[in-house]
């Protein structure tokens, strides 16, 4: 059966049919302020306030929460576009704004940062009980909350920069919780220097198509996009390629991809909410603020081919590397770099509600699945899967919700992750059909043998974590009320949260994000493409039954585990292809190391030993000068100085050498000279 | 106050801590709480004249001399004491009045041996002096004496109160103390370039005409052509030389990382805070304006220049182990963006100059005042001694994880501004200007961030994280003292709000320096 497609052209329409949002829409840039404002409230008063500054993070969530499913309710009923900005700068032709969007794309950003949001910071309370900096944890999740927001908001490219970075520096502070350990560090510094990489090409991006268009505006950006700007489309590859970079680095696509498992080192609701729910989609957010600036034609449609084949690269392989894990959040993190790498592929499908769509699905299932992972790791003292096992019966919620968030990320219907993935394959088999070409075709079935990949190894976690002996030897218990509640509360948004988005049926979704002053050009499936969601649901249960084959039975020894190691590949996995050794031995080590140290040495054996046998030699020389030149005859300016020079000297005889006036002497002398000199031949 | 606009004002900002050392020479020695008292109070006042001048500066016309006077002053050679000050020297000279106040603030509890607070105040006042004075003379001779007057200051605050510790030079016999050695070449290699300017300024007195030292007037003359060819280069040459070793620009660097490293903590702050940026202010106020055809010349070599330094300054700090050292280093990767940003000789690349002035004036500032509080604790600038630092001393090792978040550029905080816009500035250089060289310049140049980014994270690893050396185990080590607090929290501020709220430098500077791109490369 052939789905039917519907294809908008692309075409700018007035942003009359949107209603402005009225007073809320006005005062969205508190969405931001609150979160920063409560940040700096927590640092200074949090440590003397009844729950340690925790109170004042929930509320700075609360407060975006609430404001954010406000206006989702009311972009849902009607779309809404508002924009304002304040001047912080002007810079010769350039004017620097703090901006704030309130369309149906930011929208349902604020609603995701508040809910998941708010689900991950009631859980912290429990889990990060006696932690050594308690307060200070939820100063820095809480500045990431704010800075997420800067950037989701932003209406211009630099400040959704500000954003971007800040949210990296947030990742970096937290990442480093324990900092007493140096291996967190590593592993933050990592974060933030790949980051930081992938941001040369985001800043270079931004600087390109400021300067071009003349603003930095996305509205003016994608206002000559619709007029087709010429100046523009002559530089749209390379600043739509150096954006992605960006996007890349962000959005831990391959080859960026190293810093996001590394990642898992900070506590696990960060993992949870930074690192799973909302800032690594900032770079898929980014490429849907863009969105027609890579659909159209004359623009950076070209990219869209190296998008879609880096995100497929990136949902495959990192997926597999997701088997051989035996930490369980590292499981978790090669997930999300595998389905990112879904969102990633769907943008260069040209699916913008597609990619969004799996973006918010996503946001649910995933941020469960950490906080559930938590709650395990909460109760046995440990990552590792090996020492795990048999948990289904003492933590019968945490069992029913990550089971929840397993089936979802697996796609079975009718649970969330099932009608993105599905809109993902729908739009992919289209661009194949329109544009895409072979390359299409391929990631298709790359996605769909994805789909495989994903429920197998999630089939694995689950049986390994709760099913069989317990292998540990702590005393696993249910975790408190304040962390389970959050679990079903995130379980329950996992399975209702596709229905939101169903074709043919209620299409809600893609009318909310369609809230932009203009059109995105994408395609949507109209109805469902039931042969394609019969082979993915067909491809996830094959998943989830290999699965159980292997794991099932008994889960309870490393043999076991051992059973499906295919020589080669299984190496390989192991040492995750290899590519972080490759940057550590081709790049960082070598920098850090001779590079550097030669730079330095340069400094003392070669630039200074030419200004100290420069100094050596003119000491000679100024002896020559200084009695051969008679000072009367030098004008008053340098006996002034030469003075001034000579009587503090007489004071410092005995600690310097005194010799500073003869210098003095014989370089004014030489200067007059060469001064008449110039003017005589010149 | 009609007083205060006709020049008595800037004359105040500049003289008032001069008249503050003539009294503290007057004071006997013993007497060093008044002393003190004398000095903060002429550096206080000095402030507050500079903050009057903010208020009553009229920021509708930045791009005209305000609070001027032009009085008759040496006539044999037609100098005149010619002050006053634009919008791009205004935030500059607040800068070095701000300063002065922090460094006496925080000498009040922190005498580094061998005390002597009389002759160090006299100093450091003295130096206020020719620093203030710097920005607003608009005479060649008054420039080049104020320019000059800083270096006395600085080479006896280094040679008498600076590092002990001994070195041996490469290709030497004998050892020499790091304060010997750092200050005689800090002193030489700038009277080196400061020969080559007075050259370069006594050039354009003789071929002007009627001879002047007017900076305005030689600034439209300039404009006319009258120092166009050979003349031109060879001048533009010579005072190339005397402010890129002010700056310095790579290969003329070296005399910093020794300077900065054995001067005392305020000498080092006061060092990058301001006397780098004389250098800088230097091109922007008499190179660019008075030889606008030869800037045209060199600005590829100086984008070329101030390119390698980002990368060198980089690298060297990757290799550094002395803490101060590592700053000393960072200070010419980033005054590399000051450079690349006046190199395009755009209104955004020169604005980007002055906020990355400004910024890297109180960041660095402040990275040398926290480097030398945790020198003066535990007596080592090893960073491999002085891990977990965060442990032992919390509040500055907070103070310093923010502030090396800012000298990284960090977005939202005063860094950023100037990185960004110069590589901005890069992409789109003066008409004329060859695109492949700045726009490399602009890639290379996003790159050495990333570096930054590298070696200030490794600092902090080094320094702030892990768990603190058992030899500081039992030591009484106290965190910041609340002199240190009134000297520091001044900074932070300035680093958030400059960096929410960049107006505060690109309202003062953006008109004074677009007029200044107009009038001397008509863009």
């Amino acid at each position: 059966m052939s789905p039917t497609l519907a294809l908008f052209a692309l075409q700018a329409h007035e942003p009359g049919h949107l209603s402005d949002g009225g007073v809320l829409a006005e005062f969205a840039w508190l969405i931001p302020l609150v979160p920063l404002v409560l940040m700096v409230a927590i640092v200074f008063v949090g440590k003397r306030l009844p729950y340690k500054g925790w109170e004042l993070a929930e509320a700075a969530m609360l407060f975006v929460a609430v404001y954010g499913v406000t206006l989702l309710i009311m972009n849902a009923s009607g779309g809404i576009y508002h924009e304002g900005s304040v001047e912080i700068a002007r810079i010769g032709a350039y004017t620097i704004e703090w901006g704030w969007v309130v369309d149906g794309l930011s929208i349902m950003m604020y609603s995701v940062v508040g809910v998941v949001g708010l689900a991950v910071f009631t859980y912290s309370k429990g889990y990060m009980k006696g932690d050594v900096r308690y307060t200070w944890f939820f100063a820095a999740f809480t500045l990431f909350a704010g800075a997420m927001l800067v950037l989701v908001s932003a209406a211009n490219m630099i400040q959704l920069l500000v954003g971007w970075e800040l949210v990296g520096l947030a990742s970096y502070l937290l990442i480093g919780h324990y900092w007493e350990d140096h291996s967190n560090n590593a592993a933050a510094i990592k974060a933030f220097f790949t980051n930081k990489i992938a941001d040369v090409g985001l800043v270079i991006g931004i600087i390109i198509i400021g300067v071009t268009v003349g603003s930095f505006r996305f509205n003016d950006v994608l206002t000559a996009v619709f007029d087709g700007d010429s100046a523009l489309a002559q530089v749209a590859f390379w600043a739509g390629l150096a954006l992605f970079i960006g996007a890349m680095g962000k959005s831990a696509q391959f080859p960026f991809h190293v810093w996001l498992p590394d990642a898992m080192a900070g506590p696990t609701p960060v993992s949870s909410l930074m690192h799973a729910a909302t800032m690594v989609t900032a770079g898929v957010y980014l490429l849907g603020r863009m969105f027609p600036f890579y659909q159209s034609d004359v623009f950076a449609a070209d990219v869209k081919t190296i998008i879609i084949v880096i995100g497929a690269i990136t949902l495959f392989a990192m997926g597999l590397i997701a088997l051989v894990q035996d930490d369980i959040k590292k499981v978790l993190a090669y997930s999300t770099l595998s389905q990112l790498g879904y969102m990633t592929v769907a943008m260069g499908a040209g699916a913008y509600t597609a990619g969004l769509f799996h973006l918010f699905t996503h946001a649910f299932f995933k941020g469960l699945l950490f906080l559930a992972a938590g709650s395990v790791i909460h109760a046995v003292h440990s990552n590792n899967m090996s020492d795990m096992g048999g948990l289904r019966k003492p933590m019968p919620w945490t069992y029913k919700t990550f089971l929840v968030g397993s089936l979802a990320l697996a796609g079975i219907f009718p649970l969330a992750g099932f009608w993105s993935k599905d809109e993902i394959l729908a739009s992919i088999s289209y661009d194949a059909g329109h544009g895409g070409g072979t390359i299409a075709s391929v990631v298709l079935w790359i996605a769909i043998a994805g789909a495989f990949v994903t429920a197998f190894y999630m089939a694995r976690a689950v049986y390994l974590t709760f099913f069989g002996e317990y292998k540990g030897h702590a005393h696993p218990h249910e975790s408190p009320k304040i962390m389970t509640y959050p679990l079903i509360g995130l379980a329950a948004l996992s399975i209702v949260a596709g229905f939101v988005n169903v074709p043919g049926v209620y299409t809600g979704f893609t009318e909310w994000l369609a809230a932009r002053p203009f059109s995105m050009g994408d395609h949507h499936a109209e109805s469902i493409n039931f042969a394609l969601a019969a082979i993915g649901l067909l491809v996830a249960l094959a998943g989830i039954a290999a699965g159980t084959r292997l794991w099932r039975k008994d889960a309870a020894t490393q043999a076991e585990r051992d059973r499906f190691r295919i020589p080669v590949l299984y190496p390989v996995l192991e040492h995750k292809y290899y590519i972080d050794d490759l940057y550590r031995v081709a790049l960082v080590d070598p920098i850090r190391g001779p590079v550097a140290r030669f730079v330095n040495w340069t400094n003392t054996y070669v630039i200074d030993a030419v200004v100290n046998a420069f100094g050596g030699l003119s000491m000679v020389l100024a002896k020559g000068v200084y009695r051969g030149v008679d000072q009367r005859g030098i004008d008053l300016a340098i006996n002034a100085v030469a003075g001034a020079t000579g009587e503090a000297g007489e004071a410092l005889r005995h600690t310097t050498t005194g010799r500073v006036q003869q210098y003095a002497g014989a370089l004014f002398a030489g200067a007059v000279l060469l001064v008449l000199g110039l003017l005589i031949f010149t | 106050m009609e007083m205060f606009d006709d020049g008595w004002g800037l004359s105040l900002i500049v003289f008032l801590p001069l008249a503050g050392a003539g009294l503290i020479l007057l004071l006997p020695k013993a007497q060093e709480g008044l002393i003190k008292l004398v000095g903060l109070a002429f550096a206080l006042l000095s402030f507050a004249a500079s903050v009057v001048a903010i208020l009553r500066f009229d920021f509708g016309a930045a791009e005209q001399f305000q609070f001027g006077t032009d009085l008759s002053w040496i006539s044999a050679i037609g100098s005149r004491y010619h002050i006053g000050i634009d919008g791009i020297s205004l935030p500059l000279l607040v800068l070095s009045t701000l300063m002065t106040v922090l460094a006496i603030v925080y000498s009040l509890n922190h005498w580094p041996e061998p005390h002597n607070p009389k002759a160090f105040l006299v100093l450091l006042l003295l130096l206020a002096t020719g620093m203030n004075g710097t920005f607003v003379a608009l005479d060649l001779v008054l420039f080049f004496i104020f320019f000059e007057l800083v270096l006395l200051p600085m080479y006896f605050m280094i040679g008498i109160w600076g590092d002990r510790a001994k070195i041996r030079l490469p290709g030497f016999r004998r050892e020499v103390e790091t304060r010997l050695y750092a200050s005689i070449k800090f002193f030489l290699f700038t009277l080196f370039g400061s020969a080559f300017m007075l050259l370069g300024f006594l050039a354009l007195y003789f071929k002007s005409d009627p001879h002047t030292f007017d900076m305005v007037a030689l600034a439209e003359a300039g404009q006319m052509g009258l120092f166009d060819g050979t003349f031109g280069a060879w001048v533009f040459a010579a005072l190339f030389i005397g402010f890129a070793v002010k700056v310095p620009m790579w290969p003329l660097h070296t005399w910093l990382p020794d300077a900065h490293t054995a001067a005392p903590t305020v000498g080092s702050v006061l060092l990058a805070a301001i006397l780098l940026k004389l250098g800088s202010y230097g091109f922007i106020r008499i190179s660019l304006p008075i030889l606008p055809q030869q800037a045209q010349d060199w600005a590829p070599i100086i984008a070329v220049l101030a390119v390698i330094a980002i990368i060198y300054g980089a690298l060297a700090c990757l290799a550094q182990t002395d803490l101060k050292r590592l700053i000393a280093f960072s200070s010419v990767g980033h005054m590399g963006f000051v450079m690349l940003g006046i190199s395009t000789l755009t209104d955004v690349g020169i604005n980007a100059a002055v906020i990355g002035m400004v910024a890297h004036g109180i960041i660095t500032g402040m990275l040398f005042f926290l480097a030398g509080s945790m020198q003066h604790r535990y007596h080592t600038r090893d960073m491999a001694r002085l891990g977990g630092n965060m442990k032992t001393l919390p509040i500055i090792g907070g103070l310093m994880a923010f502030t090396a978040m800012a000298s990284l550029g960090l977005p939202g905080l005063a860094g950023f501004w100037g990185e960004f816009m110069a590589l901005l500035a890069s992409f789109n250089p003066l008409d004329g200007l060859s695109l492949v060289v700045f726009r490399t310049a602009m890639v290379v140049g996003a790159v050495g961030t990333v570096l930054t980014a590298g070696y200030m994270l490794w600092m902090l690893q080094k320094v702030n994280l892990g768990e603190p050396s058992e030899e500081w185990a039992g030591k009484d080590l106290h965190d910041a003292d609340k002199f240190e607090l009134a000297a520091w929290v001044p900074l932070v501020l300035g680093i958030v709000a400059i960096g929410v709220y960049p107006k505060i430098v690109f309202g003062a500077t953006n008109d004074a320096v677009t007029e200044l791109v107009r009038r001397a490369f008509g863009g």
